[in-house]
């Protein structure tokens, strides 16, 4: 007897389908939860609501189980080391670290949807193949490996455990091509001629290959969209596993998360002004493709001005407007709280202090509000893009600390380079740019920045914080 | 085909319609913990993962079904809590010193 038909005949009806009600009641709480993270104001509610959908869904599919002492011992071990390992690195990452943080927990989930499907085939399919069963099996342990590995190497791309640069070799696509055939092979084998356990956990090896070598080409800068996308991944390979079980719960959950994601993925690549198969092939950020930004002045010695904190506290000083434009470089040197105090003490003389946010700034989008939330920076002092770029032509500085490719005129002007098209800060209308940067070194996607050479710059080198609270004791002594 | 794929198949395109249409309204600010939770979402597979673990016959099974659990755990722990930590912190200009749930 199969463990599904066991499973029902000795629960009894009635109380499968009280479970099967559990899970519509936590459908409900996932769907408002989603709802009401749309707002800023209803967003930790939200989080907690989806929470409390998770917990009815996990305590009602307790019931229909019958395990016995070993088992339960089992699975608890494996809940308080899974829960603690979550728990503690969910609490002790720096906000800086969030985006390779998401990252790996989206890949242990993809890792647990084919691990689920694996097993659902050794245990069911191979006594009563059936057809759908078997294809959402193949289709959640692909789906679900290439998700994990490709977690991992973007994990340890962010955390800078591995280059950020795009990791190419000649013939690459051709090996990946080959991955993906052999995939199909096995697919049509698993199908058509002959189950088989080896054959699928050969599968899972290519699958984990495959996640590992299309993840490797792409830049650092691009890996928030390729984790959204892979965040997507794994929300359609539980979904896949929850038809090879048969559980609403795990279809509802996995397809809530599989379309979000992939429209958040799509929202992701539009604010960088580039398509999807762009970020995904174009291996943006190589060495090469940033002589391709600076090709319209390549040759010449390009000369730029740099400034002294006190110069640039006299100028914020007595300034009517100001924008800073905080970059992924600001969070890095722990510099929100400094950059919140030079805009109170600017603010306290009178400057009008705003916050211009590109959608990608930071390392994913929305990502640079958190950082400056965590400063306690009000969210309603952060402007959009499209809300602020207006305000440039009428600004009297703008401080860029610790970003760049947001600010780059290539984007707009020249056709060659690589971000052409990504919609930017108009910061090159404002009257002064200040740049606060470490050196002159291109940004984290390694593209040069013409803005930095502009009459109207001046730059002041050094680590943002230490800059900033020159800057601060500069407009206090101004 | 059987009832139960048809209901299924049913549940999967309705669900997929919705988290389209409630994710489309969300601004660029929340992206990054809309992310986050919904990353914790799929953490459901921690429901299959424990069935699996369960029903597991011989060491074979019973280790991918640790396995199973011990990721979708992780999955489902440190995805709300990150998310809520974000959150958290999120608050506006006149109530910096409340919670970030109450209005502007």
């Amino acid at each position: 007897m199969t463990a599904h038909v066991f499973l029902m005949a000795t629960a009894g009806i009635t109380l499968q389908q009280g479970v099967d009600l559990a899970y519509l009641l936590a459908s409900i709480g996932f769907i408002l939860g989603l709802k009401q993270l749309s707002s800023p104001r209803s967003a930790r509610k939200g989080n907690s609501t989806a929470a409390v959908g998770m917990a009815i869904a996990l305590i009602a599919s307790l019931f229909v189980l019958h395990p016995t002492n070993t088992k339960i011992v089992i699975v608890v071990v494996a809940v308080a080391i899974g829960g603690v390992v979550g728990l503690v690195s969910a609490r002790k990452v720096k906000m800086t670290a969030i985006p390779q943080m998401v990252a790996a927990f989206n890949g242990v989930g993809g890792g647990a949807a084919a691990l689920v499907s694996i097993d659902e085939y050794m245990h069911v399919s191979l006594a009563a193949p059936g057809i759908v069963s078997i294809v959402a099996v193949i289709f959640s342990v692909v789906v679900g490996s290439v998700s994990f590995a490709g977690s991992i190497i973007a994990f340890l791309k962010l955390q800078e455990m591995m280059s950020g640069v795009p990791i190419t070799y000649p013939g690459q696509r051709i090996v990946n091509g080959g991955l993906v055939v052999v995939i199909l092979g096995l697919v049509v084998y698993l199908i058509g001629v002959h189950a088989s356990v080896a054959a699928l956990a050969i599968m899972l090896v290519v699958s984990i290959l495959l996640g590992l070598g299309f993840v490797l080409p792409i830049g650092g800068a691009d890996m928030p969209v390729v984790i959204s996308m892979l965040n997507a991944f794994t929300g359609v390979a539980v979904a896949a596993s929850g038809f090879a079980i048969g559980n609403t719960g795990l279809i509802v959950g996995g397809t809530l998360v599989g379309a979000s994601g992939t429209l958040l993925t799509k929202m992701m690549s539009d604010s960088m002004g580039r398509s999807l198969t762009n970020v995904l092939f174009a291996a943006v950020g190589k060495p090469v493709a940033s002589e391709g930004g600076g090709a319209g002045d390549a040759g010449e010695v390009k000369s730029y001005r740099s400034g002294n904190p006190e110069d640039i506290g006299v100028l914020l000083a007595y300034s009517q407007k100001v924008i800073i434009v905080p970059g992924y470089g600001l969070a890095v040197a722990q510099a929100q709280h400094v950059a919140k105090e030079l805009a109170t003490t600017l603010e306290a003389r009178g400057v009008e202090v705003t916050y211009a946010i590109h959608p990608v700034a930071g390392r994913m989008p929305g990502h640079m509000n958190v950082l400056l939330a965590e400063a306690d920076v009000p969210y309603d002092q952060l402007k959009e893009m499209d809300l602020v770029n207006d305000d440039f032509q009428s600004t009297d500085v703008v401080l860029v600390v610790g970003a760049n490719d947001v600010v780059n005129p290539a984007a707009r002007e020249v056709k060659d380079s690589p971000i052409y098209g990504m919609p930017i800060l108009n910061a090159d209308q404002a009257k002064n740019i200040v740049f606060l940067k470490r050196s002159m070194r291109p940004g984290f996607a390694g593209i040069d920045n013409p803005l930095m050479y502009d009459p109207k710059t001046i730059m002041l080198f050094g680590d943002a914080k230490d800059s900033l609270t020159k800057l601060v004791a500069a407009v206090k002594g101004a | 085909m059987s009832n139960e794929l048809i209901g299924y198949l049913t549940t999967f395109v309705l669900a997929a319609f919705v988290g389209f249409e409630v994710i489309s309204k969300v601004p660029t600010i929340l992206h990054t913990p809309l992310m986050s939770g919904s990353n914790a979402i799929h953490g459901i597979i921690l429901v299959g993962a424990i069935a699996i673990a369960m029903r597991a016959t011989g060491p074979l099974q019973l280790t991918v079904g640790f396995l199973a659990v011990l990721l979708a755990t992780i999955n489902v722990v440190g995805g709300f809590v990150v998310t809520d930590r974000m959150l958290e912190m999120f608050k506006p200009r006149q109530q910096q010193n409340k919670p970030g749930e109450s209005a502007q």
